[in-house]
C-alpha cells in the first residue's frame, strides 16, 4: 500500500490529476475559505489530499472524479444561481439536477443488474462488460448527484446548505456508490466480474428503497440540519460509517456467490422438501404480515416492511442452503470469493472502527459523553464484536469456507438491523434517520 | 521462599482465559448480552415499568437489572472477563512476538526452506551486492550468515504487523480502563456498602440528605440541571440512578442569562443556545461567562457544560376569564407550569398550567392552489414531486399557545390548549380552543368567531341569548315575522310556524345540533327526516340572525348588516355553540398576554477518562490499520555449492504475497522458473 503511493512509480497522468485535486482545492480555498473554521480548512485540506491519494492508489479514480466533477460543474452552471430552473432547463430537468441524476442512477443500476445476471448465466463476456460499464455509469451519475444535491441545497437558503449525508435518502445513495465502487475496484484487481451479479442485488434492493423513498414518502426533499446535526463531525463520521456499510454488504453477497459456487453434501430428499416448505412459509408469513400490518400491528408503521424483508431473506438464505454448487463454475474461483470476501471485511472493519470513534468524539462533544450506551451506539459495538469475531476466526484459527461465508451473511443482517431496524423499532438519541 | 509450579487447575485455567475460543464466546455473549439493553428502553421511572410488565414480570427483571443492563453486574462481570482475557492472551504472545520481531531467521536449515510454499532454485550464484540492493529497495531488513561454505541471507520486512497485534489488544484494554474511570464503579460500591443510596421523594436540592450526596471531588459524573431565566443558578446537579436520583454538588455556580431558540423558515429548530454566567461558589465572583449550543460545549474548571434541553421556566400569563354561563368577563393572572385554586360558580377547581410555546409552526395541508391545479394524473404528479428538492408546504405560524388542565375537587380534569392570536381560516377570524379529556385523545378543537371588533364577545352575547329560554319567545315572534313577510306561510299557519321555532330553540339549547338530530330521530319517520333537517337548519340559522339583532339591540350595541361575511359569523357562532356543549367546563380562558421565562436544561459532566479512551481509539485504528495493510514478509537467499534458492513466507497467504514472490523471484533469481507451490 505504501509502495503504491510512493512517488517513483508514478506515471505523468498521475501528476496531472494530483495539480488537477491541488487547483480544485485552492480554488475552492480561495472562493469559500473565509466562510471556513479551521476545521473546515483542515478538512478540506485533507479531502484534497485524499482525493489525490485515492486517484494513485486507483488509477480509474483519476478520470471518474473529473468526469463527476465536471457534470456537478455543468449542473451548476446551467443552475445559474436559481433553483426553479431546475424544473425549466430543459438539461437540468431531464439529466443533470440532483433528482435527475439520482433517477439516471437507479435506472443504471437494474440495467447493470439484469446484464449481470445474464452474462453469468449465459457465460457472456460482452454481457459482463455492458454491466461494468452500466455500473461505472451509475457510480458517476451518484457522485454528481450528491454534489449537485449539494450546491441546491444551498440555493434553498444559504442557513439550509449542507452535505448530503444528513438523512437516510442521502445515505442511501452514498451506500449504492460506496458498495459499487468497491465492486468495480474489486473486480478489476481480482478479475471478478461475474460477482456483480450479486453484489448488484444488494445495490438494487437499496435502489429500491430509494423509489419508494421519494415517491411514496417524499424523503429527497433537502431538508435543513437540526441543531445536533449542525457539526464538522457528521463530514466525516457518516461517509466512515458508509464505507463499513457498503464493505459488509459487498462481503455477504460474495458470501452468497461463495456458497452457491461451492456444492455441499446433498441432504436427504424428506429435509429438503421440508426446509422448501419452511422457506415457502417464511416468506409466506412475511407477506401476509405486510399486507395485513396496518390492521394487526398498527403500531409497527414502516416496521412491517422491515420484517417482511427480514423475513424473505430468511428465506432466501434457506433456498441458497438447499440449492448450493447451483452456480459453480460460472463463478470465479471459491478461494478469490473468499479472498474478496476477506479483504473487504477488513476494509469495512478498519473504516467501521474509525467511524465509530468518530461518532464517540462527536457524542462527547453534542450529547455530553462519548458513549451512553444509546441504542445505535450499542448496535454498532455488536457490528463491530461480530466482524472482529469474523476476523479473529479466519486469521488466527484460519477457517476457511462455508462457515464463513454464512457468517457474513449474518453480519449483513445484523449490519443492516444496526443501520435500519434500531431508527425504526427502537428510540434513542439517533432519531436522524427515522423512517 | 520456594517457587512452586503452578497446579495443573491454575495452568488449565490460564490456557482457558487466554485462549481464543473463549475470548470469542465472550465476544458472542458480549454482544447478546448488549442486544437486551437496546431492545427494552433504559432507565426510565420505575413505574412505566410496572405498569407494562405489571408486578409478576417487574419482579424478575428488576433485581437482574434489565432496566439498567449496561450498569448491571453481570454486565460488567462479562466485560471484565473480557478484559482479563485479552490481558492474558498479550502476556502470554507478546514476548514471542517480541522474539519473532527482533529476529531473522537466520538459521533456517536448507531443508526446512525447501518445504516452503514458496520455492524457486537456479543454478550458478548470483552476485549478492545486487541482491541487497534489490532488497534494500523493496524495503527489506536483513543479515548474512556463513556456515560450512554455505552463504544464507535472510531478510524481512513489515514488522509492523506484529506490533499492529500488540497495538490493537492493548487499545481495547486502555480503552475500558478509561470507561472504567468515568463510570460510576466508586459510586456502586458504595451503594453496595450501603454508605449511599438514591433519593426517591421529590424534595428540594438542599432538603436532600448527606446519603444521597455526591461531593464535588467526584472525579466524573454526569449529570442534569434545569435553569430559568434569570433565576438564581444551580450549584448541583441531578443523577439518575434506578429508581431515584442523587444530587451531585459542583465546584461552582452555573447561571442562566437567556435562552435562545431560533427557527428555519420551514419551523425546524435551528439554533438551541444558552447564556450562561458561571460564579465562585463561595466569593459570587464571575468564573467565566459565555454561550453553550448544541456542539458546542463550554468547559469549565474541567467540567463539560452541554445544551441539553429547553423548556417553558415559569412564564407570567394573563387571561381574559369569560364565564360561558353569565356572560362576566374577569381577568386572571396565572403562571405557566404551576397550579392555583380557581372557582367556578360555587365549585372549586384547581388550574395546572402547562408549558408556554410561544412559537407553533404548524402544516396546514396543501395550498388551495395546489389542490385546485389542473388535475394531472397522480403518476405526472408523483414524477414531478419527486423531480424537486424543495418541497412545497403550506406552513404557518399559529402564535403563542398555552396548555392547561381544570381538575374539579373530585380529582376529574380535562385539558385545554388555548391560542393567543387569532386563528384566520379564509378571511375569517376565530379564536381556537382545544379540548381533552384524556392525555392519550386527540385534542378536539372550537373555533370561537370573532366579531368585527376582533373580540368573542358578539359571540358570547349570541350564544348567551341563544340559550336563554326567556328569550326564545321574542326570537321565534320576529322569524315568524319575518317569514311571513317573505311570504313563505299564511297567516294561520304563523302561530304553528312560531312554535315549531321555539321547539328547535328549545332542542338546539339542550346540546346542540347533535340533540335536534336526536329528536328528529324520535319524532320524524326516516324518509322525511332529510327534508326535514334542511328546514329545521334553515329556522334555526334565521333564528340565530334574529337572536343576534336581540342581543345586539339588548346589549346597546350596533346590528351588524346581515351580508356574507356577517351570516358566515352566525353561522359559525351556532357551530361554535353546539361544539361548546362538549366542552367540560363553564369558562374559557383566553390567553391575552404573557411575559415568557424560558428554562435551559443544561447537561455537566466530568469525565477525567475521555482523553484515555481517545488515546486507545488512536491505538485500535493504528494497530488495526498495521495489521491489514501491512505484510509480514520474509525471505532467504540460499547460496551454496553454485547454486542458489530463494524462499519467501508471510504469515498471511493471499494472491498479493504470490505476486510479490513473483516479482522477487523474477528480480533476484531471473533465470529460475520458480513455481509457489
Amino acid at each position: 500500500m505504501t509502495a503504491a503511493l510512493s512517488l517513483r512509480q508514478r506515471s505523468p497522468l498521475d501528476f496531472v490529476f494530483a495539480l488537477l485535486a491541488l487547483l480544485a482545492g485552492g480554488f475552492a480555498f480561495s472562493r469559500y475559505g473565509h466562510y471556513m473554521d479551521y476545521y473546515e480548512q483542515g478538512i478540506l485540506l485533507g479531502a484534497t489530499l485524499t482525493l489525490i491519494g485515492f486517484g494513485w492508489f486507483w488509477p480509474a479514480m483519476r478520470v471518474f472524479l473529473p468526469v463527476s466533477a465536471v457534470i456537478a460543474l455543468c449542473a451548476i452552471g446551467l443552475y445559474q444561481g436559481d433553483l426553479a430552473r431546475g424544473q425549466t432547463a430543459f438539461w437540468l430537468k431531464y439529466m443533470l439536477a440532483s433528482q435527475s441524476l439520482v433517477m439516471w442512477m437507479c435506472v443504471c443500476f437494474f440495467l447493470a443488474t439484469g446484464m449481470f445476471w445474464l452474462g453469468l448465466l449465459r457465460r457472456s463476456e460482452t454481457a459482463l462488460s455492458i454491466g461494468v460499464g452500466l455500473t461505472w455509469a451509475a457510480t458517476t451519475a451518484a457522485l454528481s448527484s450528491a454534489l449537485v444535491r449539494w450546491y441546491e441545497s444551498y440555493l434553498i437558503g444559504a442557513d439550509v446548505g449542507h452535505i448530503p449525508v444528513s438523512n437516510l435518502y442521502e445515505v442511501f445513495v452514498l451506500f449504492c456508490l460506496i458498495t459499487a465502487l468497491m465492486y468495480l475496484y474489486y473486480q478489476a484487481r481480482f478479475k471478478a466480474r461475474s460477482t456483480g451479479a450479486f453484489i448488484l442485488l444488494v445495490i438494487a434492493a437499496a435502489v429500491g428503497f430509494i423509489l419508494w423513498y421519494t415517491f411514496d414518502r417524499q424523503a429527497h426533499e433537502i431538508q435543513p440540519l437540526i441543531p445536533a446535526l449542525q457539526s464538522w463531525w457528521m463530514k466525516i463520521h457518516v461517509p466512515a460509517n458508509f464505507i463499513g456499510y457498503g464493505a459488509f454488504g459487498l462481503s455477504a453477497m460474495l458470501g452468497v456467490a461463495w456458497l452457491l459456487a461451492v456444492p455441499a453434501e446433498r441432504q436427504n430428499t424428506q429435509i429438503r422438501n421440508a426446509l422448501y416448505a419452511a422457506a415457502a412459509g417464511i416468506a409466506l408469513a412475511g407477506i401476509v404480515l405486510y399486507m395485513q400490518a396496518d390492521a394487526w400491528f398498527p403500531e409497527l408503521g414502516s416496521g412491517a416492511g422491515f420484517i417482511t424483508g427480514a423475513a424473505l431473506c430468511v428465506a432466501a438464505c434457506v433456498i441458497v442452503h438447499l440449492q448450493r454448487g447451483l452456480l459453480s463454475g460460472l463463478l470465479p474461483a471459491p478461494d478469490t470469493l473468499g479472498e474478496i470476501m476477506y479483504k473487504a471485511i477488513s476494509v469495512g472493519f478498519l473504516f467501521f472502527t474509525i467511524a465509530t470513534i468518530l461518532g464517540a468524539a462527536w457524542a462527547a462533544e453534542a450529547w455530553g459523553g462519548y458513549w451512553s450506551w444509546d441504542p445505535k451506539e450499542t448496535w454498532a459495538l455488536i457490528v463491530w464484536l461480530n466482524y472482529a469475531a469474523w476476523l479473529h476466526i479466519r486469521l488466527v484459527k484460519g477457517w476457511r469456507g462455508a462457515v464463513l461465508a454464512w457468517w457474513a451473511v449474518a453480519g449483513l443482517l445484523v449490519t443492516t438491523f444496526a443501520f435500519l431496524g434500531v431508527n425504526m423499532f427502537l428510540s434513542g438519541l439517533h432519531a436522524y434517520g427515522k423512517l | 521462599m520456594t517457587t512452586r509450579r503452578p497446579t495443573p487447575f491454575l495452568r488449565a485455567l490460564y490456557e482457558l482465559l487466554s485462549s481464543m475460543r473463549f475470548a470469542i464466546s465472550l465476544l458472542t455473549v458480549l454482544a447478546v448480552a448488549a442486544v437486551v439493553g437496546t431492545v427494552l428502553k433504559q432507565n426510565e421511572p420505575y413505574t412505566n415499568y410496572h405498569f407494562e410488565f405489571g408486578d409478576f414480570w417487574f419482579g424478575i427483571f428488576e433485581p437482574i437489572g434489565l432496566f439498567d443492563v449496561y450498569h448491571a453486574g453481570w454486565f460488567l462481570g462479562i466485560l471484565a472477563f473480557l478484559l482479563l482475557s485479552l490481558a492474558l492472551c498479550i502476556y502470554r504472545h507478546l514476548p514471542g512476538m517480541l522474539r519473532d520481531i527482533k529476529g531473522y531467521r537466520e538459521h533456517a536449515s536448507l531443508t526446512s526452506l525447501k518445504l516452503m510454499h514458496h520455492v524457486a532454485e537456479q543454478d550458478g550464484s548470483i552476485d549478492l551486492a545486487a541482491a541487497q540492493a534489490q532488497l534494500g529497495r523493496a524495503g527489506y531488513r536483513w543479515k548474512i550468515r556463513e556456515e560450512n561454505g554455505a552463504t544464507l541471507l535472510a531478510a524481512k520486512r513489515g514488522s509492523w504487523q506484529k506490533l499492529g497485534y500488540f497495538f490493537a489488544h492493548a487499545a481495547i484494554v486502555v480503552i475500558c480502563i478509561g470507561g472504567l474511570l468515568d463510570g460510576n464503579v466508586g459510586l456502586k460500591i458504595s451503594e453496595l456498602l450501603g454508605s449511599k443510596t438514591a433519593e426517591t421523594r421529590e424534595i428540594p436540592a438542599s432538603a436532600v440528605p448527606q446519603r444521597s450526596r455526591l461531593g464535588a471531588d467526584n472525579g466524573a459524573f454526569r449529570g442534569n440541571v434545569e435553569l430559568n431565566e434569570g433565576g438564581g443558578g444551580a450549584d448541583v446537579v441531578f443523577i439518575n440512578s434506578g429508581n431515584g436520583y442523587y444530587v451531585q454538588e459542583l465546584p461552582f455556580i452555573v447561571r442562566l442569562k437567556q435562552f435562545h431558540i431560533e427557527h428555519y423558515s420551514t419551523g425546524q429548530p435551528k439554533k438551541f443556545a444558552s447564556d450562561i454566567e458561571v460564579l465562585d461558589r463561595n466569593t459570587g465572583k464571575l468564573i467565566k461567562a459565555g454561550t453553550v449550543e448544541v456542539n458546542k460545549p463550554l468547559i469549565v474548571n474541567g467540567i463539560a457544560i452541554y445544551q441539553s434541553s429547553f423548556g417553558d421556566g415559569g412564564s407570567d400569563l394573563t387571561f381574559a376569564r369569560r364565564d360561558l354561563q353569565g356572560g362576566a368577563t374577569s381577568t386572571l393572572q396565572g403562571r405557566s407550569k404551576s397550579s392555583q385554586p380557581l372557582t367556578i360558580g360555587k365549585d372549586a377547581y384547581t388550574l395546572e398550567t402547562g408549558d408556554l410555546r410561544v412559537f407553533n409552526i404548524e402544516n396546514m395541508g396543501k395550498t388551495g392552489a395546489q389542490t385546485s391545479a389542473v388535475s394531472v394524473n397522480q403518476f405526472e404528479q408523483a414524477l414531478q414531486a419527486a423531480r424537486s428538492v424543495k418541497g412545497e408546504h403550506n406552513l404557518r405560524n399559529v402564535g403563542p399557545s398555552i396548555q392547561f388542565k381544570l381538575r374539579d375537587s373530585a380529582g376529574q380534569a380535562s385539558e385545554y390548549l388555548n391560542y393567543l392570536a387569532p386563528f384566520s381560516d379564509n378571511g375569517a377570524l376565530y379564536l381556537v380552543s382545544g379540548m381533552r379529556r384524556a392525555v392519550s385523545e386527540p385534542f378536539a378543537f372550537v373555533q370561537l368567531p370573532l366579531d368585527d371588533d376582533v373580540k368573542p364577545d358578539t359571540f358570547l352575547r349570541l350564544r348567551h341569548t341563544l340559550l336563554d329560554p326567556q328569550q326564545w319567545p321574542a326570537i321565534a315572534r320576529r322569524t315568524s315575522e319575518q317569514a311571513f313577510k317573505d311570504g313563505a306561510f299564511s297567516a294561520t299557519k304563523r302561530a304553528d310556524f312560531e312554535a315549531v321555532t321555539q321547539t328547535i330553540l328549545q332542542q338546539f339549547a339542550q346540546g346542540g345540533f347533535p340533540a335536534i338530530e336526536r329528536f328528529l330521530a324520535a319524532k320524524v319517520p326516516k324518509a322525511e327526516r332529510p327534508a326535514v333537517a334542511q328546514t329545521y337548519l334553515k329556522i334555526l340559522q334565521g333564528a340565530a340572525v334574529d337572536a343576534l339583532t336581540l342581543a345586539q339591540q339588548q346589549a346597546g350595541q350596533p346590528v351588524p348588516a346581515m351580508d356574507e361575511r356577517h351570516y358566515r359569523f352566525v353561522v359559525d357562532s351556532l357551530v361554535a355553540t353546539s361544539a361548546l356543549f362538549d366542552y367540560g367546563s363553564s369558562i374559557y380562558l383566553q390567553p391575552t398576554g404573557f411575559t415568557e421565562i424560558k428554562s435551559s436544561g443544561l447537561q455537566l459532566t466530568r469525565a477525567p477518562g475521555m482523553k484515555i479512551v481517545f488515546l486507545g481509539s488512536i491505538l485500535l485504528v493504528l494497530g488495526i490499520f498495521c495489521m491489514f495493510y501491512i505484510r509480514e514478509e520474509r525471505l532467504w537467499l540460499h547460496l551454496a555449492n553454485g547454486r542458489t534458492l530463494l524462499a519467501m513466507s508471510s504469515n498471511r497467504r493471499t494472491s498479493d504475497f504470490d505476486r510479490e514472490f513473483e516479482r522477487q523471484r523474477a528480480a533476484l533469481l531471473p533465470a529460475a522458473n520458480g513455481e509457489a507451490a
